[in-house]
């Protein structure tokens, strides 16, 4: 990184040079914070005049990735549970199967009738097969806890890299706009080097197409809330309410989303990549292309007697993904936030 | 594997900036193009993928310039830094030429910054590469390899075999292997020849062997003595190389721009006898920066150093090596292997010299010595704050300036004044025609980029219809 600060010949590419250039030396929260400024383009890796086989052996993208990793780490609340990030994948699939199988056993304990009964999709079809105490009960528990996890988290990493409570509005505004509209995954109008020396959107696309679909997804879920509990209107919904559409079209955004994420990872070039990352991120667009491919096929299949194991699979699926939200690479999307908050915070207003 | 053994349009020899426009335009005027580059592909581009920039005339501000930047401006900054060694017609040819480059470089893939306050302030007249020459050079092979040019790497052209003022072939060693190339045209764009020491020491002596080389190791001069050799017109000052002061612990070669030290108009620099040898303040850094290269390289040893105190030191970009600190003058000249009775007087009787006045680093101040020889005549401030800091410093050479003398057409002329048939150079190997000595950011590019751009296009006349 020092050898960065004397070169800056990529300040252009990204937000992480120029605020590098505002430091002359690195504490480790700031290195936290750069490191999740990154975005992993990897174009300073192939514009890198010293990247390997150059004697200086520089690779920024590969020190960013393993710094982030450890950030995800030293930042996680409670602290014990940081060595889940070590074997994240294995973490993860882990407590995937193990939710799955509690809820199958859960929903075959408390209505064994009802998993394999065939039933219209009518209003309370889904309750019939989970108690709603269960099924609200339990996820509310488990957002509750995951929202707290991933605040504490944010505090974390907030205080280490330079604290202050006071940010100005203006500042906020600039970084929910960085985040909502990923702006800077378009590096420039050029795209990520994802192979090699050419440079692609597809990994921008995609990226985008996960995070709406996510998004889409959550809104179905509130919106579904709304009804039944302002509303009084009971699950399942029909074909074209507004829940079912928001998940439909958010479903197949997540599909495609993180499919395509999964495809640019298999053909990158290791060379840029943190080996101790890659585990993190293919646990976590599994975790949501299953979610997401779960929750599909429960909409295909709801008339059918198959409905009642696709919805304990897919909430299955749920539950895992919210019990391991803050102990999966979701996290990034805390400690980027921040690091662009923080990001907008000091760059001089022009 | 590149077939080498086919009779080509156009051979390039090189694997720069220089040889990748003429390669590129010959291609798209229909020819078939073969590049043979010496460095492996991980070290392609030569010097150019050390390069940050280009500099562009322009007459209203572009994406990537700021305000205008006009024929008669850059004129007259090309004549000030040369001291008016340079051919006006081909300086005129390149200035206007560059107008059209920065778009040209863009359909050829390659993205710049958006013109930006930046550390070095040149976006008036500087156009800055996104990511540097690295990114550049691997934009315009993304483009090779598209339009269907030939690349090989590791291959070393040793000689070509001029007959009658036309070029026969081409004698190369490619993975290891001789081998004759032939082909209709011939491109030289080998760049200079600042790696080849031993040539250096021809002029230089045994200094030559403490000369850094701040770019690629594989611009060793050898087409450009093989067809000095064969009666091809030499133009610039053999003995002159572009060369600056850098840190001394650099690496021998391809150390590039983060070896660079900008701190010598804060400091006193001392030699390795620690005693000050010219005026550190004599003009702005700019200026004067391509002047510290020579006068250390003409120190005994070849090393001085650069010292100052904690009040200096926030006021140039660091190199990307520490600086050596200590408490005291004695306890950093022990650090640096300096003898310290020595650099105590030195810095005594230069710190008894310094007249008051208000210091101010972006302009030339009143701050200035009264007493000692030499002189400091700006910047000059008492050396009294602990800690301490000191840089050791070595010549880096960035490039040679003999080169093989060209027509406006980019094609090679010989002694007696006419034109090779088919031969042709661009770049740094006849950068000499125009910049025949000193130098300005961002003109090795412009030259070869604009000649390069000719070359190609001469050359595709080549092709077979
Ligand atoms: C650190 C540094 C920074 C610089 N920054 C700038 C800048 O910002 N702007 C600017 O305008 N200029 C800059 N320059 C100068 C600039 O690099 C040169 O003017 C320019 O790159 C010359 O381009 P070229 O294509 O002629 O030569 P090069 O880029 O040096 O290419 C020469 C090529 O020829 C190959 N070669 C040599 N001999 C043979 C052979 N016998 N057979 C086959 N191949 C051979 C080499 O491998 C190399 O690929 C800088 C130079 C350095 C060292
Ligand atoms: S990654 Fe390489 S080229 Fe980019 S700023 Fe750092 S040292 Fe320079
Ligand atoms: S990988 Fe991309 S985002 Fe990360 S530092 Fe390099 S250029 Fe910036």
């Amino acid at each position: 990184m020092v050898i960065c600060n004397s070169c800056r010949y990529c300040e252009g590419f990204c937000a992480v040079f120029p605020a590098m250039e505002m430091r002359r030396s690195f504490s480790s929260g700031d290195l936290s914070y750069l490191a999740n400024l990154c975005h992993d383009c990897r174009g300073c890796y192939y514009a890198c005049q010293y990247a390997p086989p150059h004697e200086f052996a520089l690779n920024l993208p590969q020190t960013l990735a393993r710094l982030r990793a450890d950030t995800y780490a030293e930042y996680v609340w409670p602290r014990p549970l940081a060595a889940v990030f070590q074997r994240n994948g294995t973490f993860v699939s882990l407590l995937t199967s193990l939710a799955i199988a509690l809820v199958l056993i859960l929903a075959a304990s408390l209505r064994p009738s009802a998993l394999f009964t065939p039933r219209p999709a009518e209003p309370g079809a889904f309750y019939a097969v989970i108690p709603e105490v269960a099924m609200v009960g339990v996820a509310s528990m488990t957002f509750g806890f995951a929202m707290l996890a991933l605040a504490m988290g944010f505090r974390n990493f907030w205080r280490d890299t330079g604290g202050g409570p006071v940010v100005q509005t203006r500042s906020l505004l600039q970084a929910f706009s960085d985040v909502l509209t990923l702006r800077n995954l378009g590096g420039g109008e050029h795209g990520c080097n994802n192979r090699d020396e050419a440079f692609s959107q597809a990994r921008r696309y995609a990226h985008q197409s996960m995070f709406y679909g996510f998004m889409l997804c959550f809104a179905s879920t509130c919106t579904a809330a709304f009804y039944e509990h302002v509303l009084g209107l009971v699950a399942p919904y029909r074909l074209f309410s507004l829940p079912v559409l928001l998940g439909m079209v958010g479903g197949l955004g997540m599909l495609l989303g993180t499919a395509g994420l999964m495809w640019v990872k298999v053909q990158a070039d290791p060379a840029p990549a943190a080996k101790a990352m890659l585990s993190n991120d293919y646990a976590l667009l599994a975790q949501l292309f299953l979610a997401a491919a779960t929750g599909l096929l429960l909409l295909i299949s709801r008339d059918t007697r198959m409905m009642g194991v696709l919805l304990a699979l897919h909430l299955g699926v749920i539950l895992s993904f919210f019990l391991a939200l803050p102990y999966s690479k979701f996290v990034h999307g805390i400690y980027r936030s921040a690091a662009l908050l923080r990001n907008a915070a000091e760059r001089p207003t022009k | 594997m590149t077939n080498l053994n086919e009779l080509y349009d156009v051979l390039v020899i090189g694997g720069g900036n220089a040889a990748l426009c003429a390669a590129i335009t010959a291609r798209q005027a229909g020819a078939s193009v073969l590049v043979l580059e010496h460095a492996p592909r991980e070290f392609r581009g030569g010097n150019s993928r050390h390069t940050r920039n280009l500099r562009a005339m322009h007459l209203q501000p572009t994406a990537t310039l700021t305000e205008s930047y006009s024929e008669a401006d850059y004129w007259t900054d090309l004549l000030d830094v040369t001291g008016g060694k340079t051919d006006e017609h081909l300086a005129r040819i390149t200035i206007r030429d560059t107008t059209d480059v920065v778009r040209w470089m863009e359909t050829q893939g390659a993205h710049f910054q958006p013109s930006l306050s930046g550390t070095l302030n040149l976006s008036r007249t500087n156009a800055f590469f996104l990511g540097g020459g690295k990114a550049l050079m691997n934009a315009y092979y993304l483009t090779a390899e598209r339009l269907g040019i030939k690349v090989a790497y590791n291959a070393e052209v040793k000689s070509l075999r001029l007959v009658d003022g036309a070029v026969q072939d081409a004698i190369a060693v490619s993975e290891g292997a001789p081998v004759t190339v032939r082909a209709r045209s011939i491109v030289v764009a080998s760049g200079g020849f600042q790696a080849n020491v031993e040539w250096l020491r021809e002029y230089w002596g045994d200094a030559a062997d403490n000369f850094i080389i701040r770019g690629t190791p594989f611009a060793k001069g050898l087409l450009l003595r093989n067809l000095l050799d064969q009666g091809v017109a030499p133009i610039g000052d053999p003995k002159q190389c572009h060369a600056v002061a850098i840190d001394a612990r650099a690496p021998k070669f391809d150390g590039g721009i983060v070896t660079r030290l900008d701190c010598i108009p804060f400091s006193i620099v001392v030699d390795h006898e620690a005693r000050r040898f010219y005026d550190e303040g004599e003009d702005i850094w700019p200026k004067r920066y391509a002047i510290w290269g020579r006068l250390v390289a003409m120190r005994p040893k070849q090393i001085a150093y650069a010292i100052m105190d904690s009040k200096s030191e926030e006021l140039f970009m660091p190199s990307m090596y520490p600086a050596i600190r200590a408490n005291s003058i004695r306890e950093l000249a022990h650090k640096l292997g300096l003898d310290e009775n020595a650099l105590e007087k030195t810095v005594r009787e230069f710190n008894a010299a310094v007249q008051p006045g208000t210091f101010n680093s972006g302009s030339l101040d009143d701050c200035r010595t009264a007493g000692i020889n030499p002189p400091k005549t700006h910047w000059a401030r008492v050396i009294d704050t602990p800690p301490f800091i000191g840089y050791p410093l070595r010549p880096g050479i960035t490039f040679t300036y003999l080169g093989v003398k060209v027509d406006e057409n980019a094609r090679v002329l010989m002694s007696n004044g006419q034109p090779c048939a088919n031969l042709f150079a661009a770049g740094e190997i006849m950068a000499g025609n125009i910049l025949g000595e000193g130098y300005m950011a961002g003109i090795g590019m412009a030259i070869g980029s604009v000649f390069g751009r000719i070359a190609g296009r001469e050359t595709g006349k080549f092709a077979r219809n």
